[in-house]
């Protein structure tokens, strides 16, 4: 029964467009004067504070120095450049911890599945050791009862007499490029190129003809020989800085910070045991008909693992795996309680205490934290989108 | 010949069982560890590496220590030293907290434990009525007993606070705030109206998106800036608010995922039932969506309660500070691993217990079909 006139409808205020509208209005009228009551506040604030606005201060002399910087940094640079350091150093030790928590985290997680009770028992203790004590705990842990704990620099322990591991770090010998090095570099760019084309090419071909390319054997020739190739061409333009006891410290070499060791070491320990368990739910997610499947027909056991498993599971892990390494970049900026010159610790930290200007300084940190986990979602949603299953 | 023959057994030999190579040590070995040769040599080494690590530690962490004492005098130097954690244990507890008032922490302390057991002890009654106590009776009474000031209760400022009893504090207010916001942000994100739903994607999307020590950081120091001047805004408040508001994101995504869960003709029976949103909500969408993501939820608190820890970068005294201002203690000086190390024992008993008790209610709750 259709009902015609509007008098039957009822009231005004059962009417559902007109609550949403309503609910919608008092929302907007509550967000604005909640806004307009907090900057009033804070400008208040400010003046009686006397503290500047706007972002001039990052043309100003930071006049301190930073112990571990990745281009040039001086006491004379601008807030700015410390900015630019800053966020370097927070990539630094992400990147850095992104590789390792990832490479152990898939070797704890598929340990976990091992056919040897010891190993996956030994895989499991760890995942619930590691991920159940807080990070912090664990940095304090690594920079404080480890390293902080090692001998001085003249004791050091030593490696091959090139390695050496003291209170102040790791010394690493360090590559010293000589002229013609450049060529190097640019020849392993043309190697992954090459690479890259030819297994478009092998994967073409493999689908027209239904012949295979041995792209593994191939590719792995071309990434290493051509750059070794150059290398050698170019009569070997490398040398290498043994580092050397001099004095109380050490020189040439490369020495890596005892935060920066701290926090790389906690962040990978702490990560790859929440990796561990997505790769291991990943592997577990893959149906075992699959297998079964792929074992009728005569398929051999390492095709099985790299054509089938393997893509179905990452389909499940590398969501969660991005997400994780998100969260482990996030969790870089622990690194202000050991005092490895991230982002958070130079710029929020220091920069922030001697200007004062707090709510730039937060909203820039927390401004790259927000690109850094845009872009990621954006290629996430990507991939998602790629490796979506085709439902027909 | 036929005489020569005359050792015949009489009767047949008693039948003998084949050797059963799966029963037994021996056949649990052979079939877990060493059933291939590369599973032998990974056993071994596994072996070798664990009896390298573990004897040593053991030695250090028990045989060699010191237990008994109360000086500095007590450590023998060959193990471990606990009395570095007995020593100073009352205020790795309480904190700073007046010490005639204590028995006002160890109040709140064993009415948090009595709740905690009777909510999570399936056999015991009224789970509803004590649940509502501990999500509001509780905190409202805590509160009034560890702040004072009123009732006759003397007032302790929060900056006496300190050790366990803030962390639990910080975990406690975290958890009850952050679960009602959650489901609110949670149920907005789903609303049909577009301003709510923008005001809720943002608002969720902006807290997942930065790293909870910078929310820290804008609770210490921008939060002062927008209330006015006269205000006072304690600093254990600011950083409640920002741990609130960090987890409830969180929280918010993690209830989303139960509401998705809930097949949509559930609502919609519950809307020809003339059901309004709130009943729906309440009645049918909300109690089954959120048993499916009890396990999601326990989870967020065992990562909330683990980054309670933080508050320590903006000058707060939690269990983990407070360990940490004892180790610069001069008399103390060089206890830096039995200081972690207990440290890391408390949060791993509280967050490895957690974790069980999600995994065991997850089983229980299990009513589906089981594959």
């Amino acid at each position: 029964m259709l009902r015609s006139s509007s008098r039957e409808r009822g009231p005004l205020w059962r009417d559902p467009t007109f609550r949403a509208l309503l609910v919608q209005g008092i929302l907007l009228l509550a967000l604005g004067a909640f806004i307009a009551m907090v900057v009033s506040n804070t400008l208040a604030n400010l003046e009686a504070r006397g503290i500047t606005t706007g972002f001039d201060f990052l043309q100003d002399r930071a006049g301190f120095s930073i112990p571990q910087t990745l281009i040039d940094y001086s006491g004379d640079s601008t807030y700015a450049r410390t900015f630019v350091v800053g966020l370097l150093n927070t990539l630094l030790v992400s990147a850095l911890g992104i590789v390792t928590a990832t490479l152990i985290g898939f070797a704890v997680g598929i340990a976990r599945l091992s056919p040897n009770w010891l190993l996956a028992r030994l895989a499991t203790a760890y995942v619930e050791i590691f991920r159940n004590i807080p990070l912090l705990v664990q940095i304090l842990f690594w920079y404080f009862a480890v390293l902080q704990a090692l001998p001085s620099p003249r004791n050091s322990h030593s490696l091959f007499e090139a390695i050496f591991l003291n209170v102040r770090g790791v010394v690493l010998p360090g590559p010293q490029p000589l002229d013609g090095f450049a060529a190097t570099p640019w020849a392993l760019l043309a190697a992954v190129i090459a690479t890259a084309g030819l297994v478009r090419y092998a994967r073409r071909r493999q689908a027209q003809t239904g012949q295979a390319l041995p792209i593994f054997k191939l590719g792995a020739l071309i990434l290493i020989g051509l750059p070794a190739l150059t290398f050698v061409a170019t009569g070997m333009p490398l040398e290498w800085s043994i580092p050397s006891l001099a004095g109380f410290n050490f020189q040439g070499g490369v020495t890596i910070l005892p935060e920066l060791m701290a926090l790389w070491l906690a962040l990978s320990i702490y990560t790859a045991s929440f990796i561990a368990e997505i790769v291991r739910s990943g592997i577990q997610s893959v149906p075992q008909g699959q297998v079964e499947a792929a074992k009728a027909l005569s398929l051999p056991g390492g095709i099985i693992l790299r054509k089938v498993v393997i893509p179905q599971a990452m389909r499940v892990i590398v969501p969660q795996l991005t997400s994780q390494h998100l969260n482990l970049i996030k969790n870089s900026s622990l690194a202000t309680a050991i005092g490895y010159p991230d982002l958070v610790a130079v710029f929020s930290g220091t920069a922030l205490n001697q200007t004062g200007q707090a709510i730039e300084i937060v909203a820039m940190t927390m401004g790259v934290y927000l690109l850094i986990n845009l872009v990621v979602s954006a290629l996430m949603n990507l991939y998602n989108a790629r490796t979506l299953l085709k439902e027909r | 010949m036929a005489d020569t023959i005359t050792t015949t057994e009489p009767e047949m030999v008693a039948e003998r069982r084949p050797p059963d190579l799966r029963r037994g040590l021996l056949g649990w070995l052979h079939a877990n560890l060493f059933n291939t040769p590369l599973n032998g040599v990974v056993t071994l080494i596994t072996v070798t590496l664990l009896s390298m690590l573990l004897w040593p530690a053991l030695q250090w962490a028990v045989f060699q220590a010191d237990w008994l004492g109360d000086s500095r005098e007590a450590c023998s130097g060959e193990g471990a030293c606990w009395v570095f954690i007995s020593a100073r244990f009352e205020s790795i507890v309480y904190g700073f907290y007046p010490e005639a008032e204590r028995w006002r922490v160890d109040l709140v302390f064993v009415l948090l434990a009595v709740l905690i057991a009777w909510l999570v002890i399936p056999r015991l009654p009224a789970k509803r009525w004590v649940g509502v106590f501990a999500l509001v009776g509780f905190p409202v009474l805590a509160f009034f007993l560890l702040v004072g000031g009123s009732f006759g209760l003397t007032h302790v400022p929060t900056r006496e606070w300190g050790g366990v009893m803030l962390t639990l504090t910080i975990a406690t207010v975290g958890i009850v705030g952050s679960l009602p916001i959650g489901v609110v942000l949670a149920l907005g994100r789903r609303s049909k109206m577009p301003l709510v739903r923008g005001f809720c994607v943002v608002f969720i999307e902006f807290w997942r998106g930065v790293p909870l020590i910078t929310v820290l950081f804008m609770a210490s120091v921008m939060l002062p800036l927008f209330v006015p001047t006269q205000v006072e805004f304690d600093k254990l408040l600011r950083a409640l608010v920002g741990i609130m508001f960090f987890w409830s994101a969180y929280m918010a995504e993690v209830v989303r995922g139960g509401l998705q869960a809930i097949p949509s003709g559930q609502e919609e029976a519950a809307k020809a039932m003339g059901m309004g949103y709130w009943q729906r909500m309440g009645l049918i969408v909300l109690p089954q969506s959120l048993k499916l993501v009890i396990p999601g939820i326990v989870n967020t608190f065992i990562a909330l309660f683990k980054d309670t820890s933080l508050v320590l970068i903006i000058g707060l005294f939690d269990l983990l500070a407070i360990i940490r201002a004892g180790l610069t203690d001069s008399n103390w000086l060089g206890f830096a691993t039995e200081g972690y190390v207990f440290a890391a024992l408390v949060f791993w008993v509280f967050c490895f217990g957690m974790s069980r008790y999600s995994q065991y209610i997850e089983r229980r709750l299990h009513t589906g079909h089981r594959n």
